[in-house]
């Protein structure tokens, strides 16, 4: 983490624990502020935050554009949705007389398995569009996404009921740690944590753990293949790189946050059904990683964040706004809130074309007092 | 006709794009810590040799062995990971990563880090990390470009991203080194010191094998040349004795009009 870097080591310990401190207190002031509505919508920003990195490694760090990422949100999603909770004990018996007391896998391994079958679509997604570039691999993935949701909403028939269709999955169990369901709230002396609270500190814990798995895996020798594929996959695989194995490995790790993203959301919401994975869904996650600055990981953070609370803010304030200045509501509060956001990233791309975070090129300026090579600007005579 | 002192022996390589017949029957026979040169014409097919050899087209037909084993130039990184390095005509760095970066990636076949390793930080990876670095900064020392290490490649200035590919190239540890007109667009001043860091990688062992449109540079440069033109081999032999064939002379020139 560069950033920490230019500090000494007591320093960096001290900003740490300032920012730890900051997180934990942090649904509190949103609390206080705006009620329980807050604290869930911030828990919605930290699983958001998990998505666009994820992301982030397909699309900034290997340079391969996907519109279909949603897809293993769901995979992470229906995972958790069939194996915690009574969906498929209640529709096949042979499962029923497999678990007679129903399943309750627990989340230590539900999430590897959401992970695994994210990673493993993944490879499915990658495979075949290993040639593909630009606008056709974008359009390849964004059939990925919708196939998937399609297959959520139609594998619910009668007889073979795996999905319940579009009428999604209820009861899905809760995370418990250390014997206690973190959908019940805990009482800490005087203090009630509810399960936003709880949620947010797990999911808190999990975007640290992507955080680091992101750094490091962008400071990594396959981190390093990635940048350069997405630079010059010719000069890459002159380089000796594979360029196939390596995009599939981009294609796997990127689908796994979304799997383990996934796999908490159901957790978190208790139910889910296919319209939660819309391909409005991928665009906005993908919006997250271009708005804050492709291949960046603290941009891709706040683009996150700003992309889940802008909304949020808005259909708050613009309802408001409108009484207070006009006196009546004049044009539609969800209309209005779309419109402010489009241009809110159309101004930002206007004026910040690499995100408003993009990698840092500080110290890496042009070369300007360089007289040994007179020809420094000469153009190749090819 | 291959023995212990032949780097690189290429036979009998044909490549036709459509109905264009590129190449026909070209072979080259590179000895081992010699600068093997390849001239000719704009368009006499030197760069659809060269991506014939480095796995970059699919040849028609031809025999490839590297140190007296045959290898398959179908797919460029097994070519690479075979011990042939290259650069290309038209610099292809990776231009948003800095100049370190660049030559870091050079490393990826000659190092092992998984990934699992990676995302737990264990310490034979992060050793190893470092051993990459470090050998990347002794190696843009080397080219002479240690300064601007920390610099994004296409920031750097022509001459500089030329030194830059070449030290990535050398970072995969190759037995022959393609350079495809490393001298396009430099000056005098310049290609001189580039001769100097070729001969230099040379006599460290490194077997080099060279397009160039520079005729001086060339025959200054290299042991042995073959010359192209129109896809096949106009004239091959030492420096002195390729000057002097009036075909190539001709080439070059033109025919006495």
């Amino acid at each position: 983490m560069s950033f920490l870097n230019k500090l000494n080591p007591r320093q960096s310990v001290i900003g740490i624990l300032i920012c730890i401190a900051l997180m934990a207190v942090l649904p509190f002031v949103a609390h206080a502020l705006g009620g329980t509505t807050w604290v869930r919508i911030i828990d919605m920003a930290l699983l958001y935050i998990m998505l666009a990195l994820g992301l982030n490694i397909v699309v900034g760090f290997a340079g391969l554009l996907d519109l279909g990422y949603i897809a293993f949100y769901a995979v992470g999603a229906y995972a958790a949705g069939m194996l915690a909770s009574g969906h498929l004990t209640d529709n096949f018996a042979m499962i029923q007389q497999a678990f007679p007391d129903g399943m309750h896998f627990s989340y230590w391994l539900i999430i590897p398995v959401g992970a695994l079958l994210a990673a493993i679509a993944g490879i499915m997604l990658g495979t075949p569009i290993l040639k593909l570039r630009g606008d056709y691999l974008a359009l390849v993935t964004l059939g990925f996404g919708e196939i998937i949701r399609i297959f959520m909403n139609n594998l619910g028939k009668d007889g073979f009921n795996l999905t319940n269709g579009p009428r999604g999955i209820n009861g899905i169990e809760s995370v418990s740690l250390a014997g206690h369901p973190l959908n019940r709230p805990l009482m800490i002396g005087d203090i009630q944590l509810n399960k936003e609270f709880l949620y947010y500190y797990l999911f808190l814990i999990l975007v640290i753990l992507s955080v680091i798995v992101c750094y490091r895996l962008q400071d990594s020798r396959l981190g390093r293949a990635w940048m350069a594929l997405r630079e010059d996959d010719i000069a890459a695989k002159a380089m000796g790189i594979n360029v196939r194995n390596v995009k599939l490995a981009a294609f796997a790790l990127g689908a796994t946050f979304g799997g383990v993203a996934g796999t908490m959301f159901g957790a978190f919401q208790g139910f889910i059904s296919p319209e939660s994975f819309s391909f409005m869904e991928s665009i906005v996650i993908l919006t997250m990683v271009v708005l804050g600055g492709m291949g960046h990981i603290p941009g891709v953070i706040l683009g996150a964040i700003l992309l889940t609370l802008l909304p949020e803010f808005l259909r708050f304030t613009v309802e408001p706004l409108q009484q207070m200045v006009f006196g009546q509501l004049l044009i539609d509060t969800s209309i209005l809130r779309q419109l402010i956001l489009g241009l809110c990233m159309v101004l930002i791309m206007i004026f910040r074309p690499r995100g408003l975070w993009p990698r840092s090129e500080g110290g890496k300026k042009k070369v300007d007092d360089d007289s040994s090579q007179p020809a420094a600007t000469a153009t190749p005579s090819n | 006709m291959s023995n212990e002192t032949t780097m690189l022996s290429v036979k009998g390589v044909s490549k036709s794009f459509g109905g264009l017949k590129a190449l026909s029957d070209v072979g080259i026979e590179v000895k081992k810590n010699t600068v093997y040169g390849l001239i000719g014409p704009n368009g006499a097919g030197k760069t659809t040799f060269f991506n014939v050899i480095t796995g970059l087209y699919e040849p028609d037909s031809g025999e490839f062995l590297l140190e007296g084993k045959p290898y398959k130039p179908t797919a460029v990184h097994e070519v690479a990971r075979a011990g042939i390095a290259r650069t290309f005509q038209n610099i292809r760095l990776f231009g948003q990563m800095t100049a370190v970066e660049n030559v870091m990636v050079g490393r990826h076949i000659r190092t092992k880090g998984g990934v699992l390793g990676s995302i737990l930080g264990l310490k034979s990876v992060r050793e190893e990390e470092k051993a990459i670095r470090e050998r990347s900064m002794e190696l843009l020392d080397y080219v002479g470009i240690s300064r601007y290490h920390d610099y994004i490649a296409r920031n750097l200035s022509y001459g500089h991203q030329r030194r830059l590919e070449i030290a990535r190239a050398l970072a995969t540890e190759p037995k022959l080194l393609a350079l495809d007109e490393p001298a396009a667009g430099m000056n005098a001043t310049e290609k001189v010191e580039l001769t100097k860091l070729l001969r230099k990688i040379g006599e460290d062992g490194v077997t080099i094998l060279i397009i160039e449109h520079d005729v001086k540079l060339v025959m200054g440069l290299c042991d042995e040349l073959t010359v192209l033109d129109y896809g096949k081999i106009l004239a091959q032999g030492l420096p002195e004795e390729v000057r002097r064939n009036p075909k190539v002379i001709e080439a070059y020139l033109g025919g006495s009009h």
